[in-house]
């Protein structure tokens, strides 16, 4: 076999990794008024991930991001579900959700969701359930 | 005037968008219908592109980012898997 050269693809992941990081990001924040949401951003975060899975190894990845991706899974259920029972609690029905108006340092005037919360509980899930499929399939130990 | 232009340009591309799908199913190898693959994301990627210039609207840009990243990996996924046989390595090869 011979031998491999992969300069080309590790050098456009360096960049590409952090480009697709940050509109993942974006489109995480921008899902309660346009298109997004925690599952489309959870779902290009996995993407980013994959191409570093696809660039360097799993050995390479796995020491540098020494997370568990099936416990990062189990975190975002629970996360989810707590916010909508911690709803239950204050006398509101399940998965009710409150939002304000407050004034932030850089930001300005602000609308802050509790909905942002669970759409952390389910980008959470979504990363870990799809990274973990990806690695059950393409890991063969 | 614009309008005729990009609704021609919209029915060409349809058109090559066809004509790669052809590729796509009768490719007698398998590098063929990868690259059939990638043409038919740059294809569909244009064609959002023309239509939200025709729609004048700014909703469809996710879906211009995200149809090129998942192009992008599919690609090399691909790539990888005719070149080594093996998609995602285990150990550093070198």
């Amino acid at each position: 076999m011979k031998k491999s050269n992969d300069v080309i693809i590790r050098s456009v992941t360096k960049v590409a990794v952090v480009i697709i990081l940050t509109f993942a990001i974006n489109l995480f924040i921008s899902g309660h008024h346009q298109p997004g949401g925690g599952f489309i951003g959870g779902l290009a975060f996995a993407s980013a991930l994959i191409l570093l899975f696809l660039a360097f190894d799993i050995e390479t990845v796995r020491n540098h991001i020494p997370l568990d991706f099936k416990v990062v899974a189990a975190v975002g259920v629970l996360i989810s579900v707590l916010t909508g029972v911690g709803a239950m609690l204050l006398d509101h029905p399940f998965l009710f959700q409150a939002f304000g108006y407050f004034k932030l340092p850089i930001f300005g005037k602000t609308e802050l969701a509790t909905a942002v919360l669970f759409d952390i509980g389910v980008a959470l899930a979504v990363i870990g359930t799809s990274i973990t499929i990806i690695m059950t399939i393409g890991d063969d130990r | 005037m614009i309008q005729t232009i990009l609704i021609y340009s919209l029915v060409f591309l349809s058109f090559a968008i066809f004509a790669t799908i052809y590729r796509l199913i009768k490719g007698p190898t398998a590098p063929d219908r990868v690259q059939a693959l990638d043409a038919l994301g740059i294809n569909l990627l244009s064609g959002v592109a023309i239509f939200s210039v025709l729609v004048r609207s700014t909703g469809f840009f996710e879906v211009i980012l995200l149809i090129g990243i998942l192009s992008f990996i599919g690609t090399i996924a691909f790539a990888r898997y005719i070149e080594r046989g093996v998609v995602i390595e285990r150990k550093q090869s070198d």
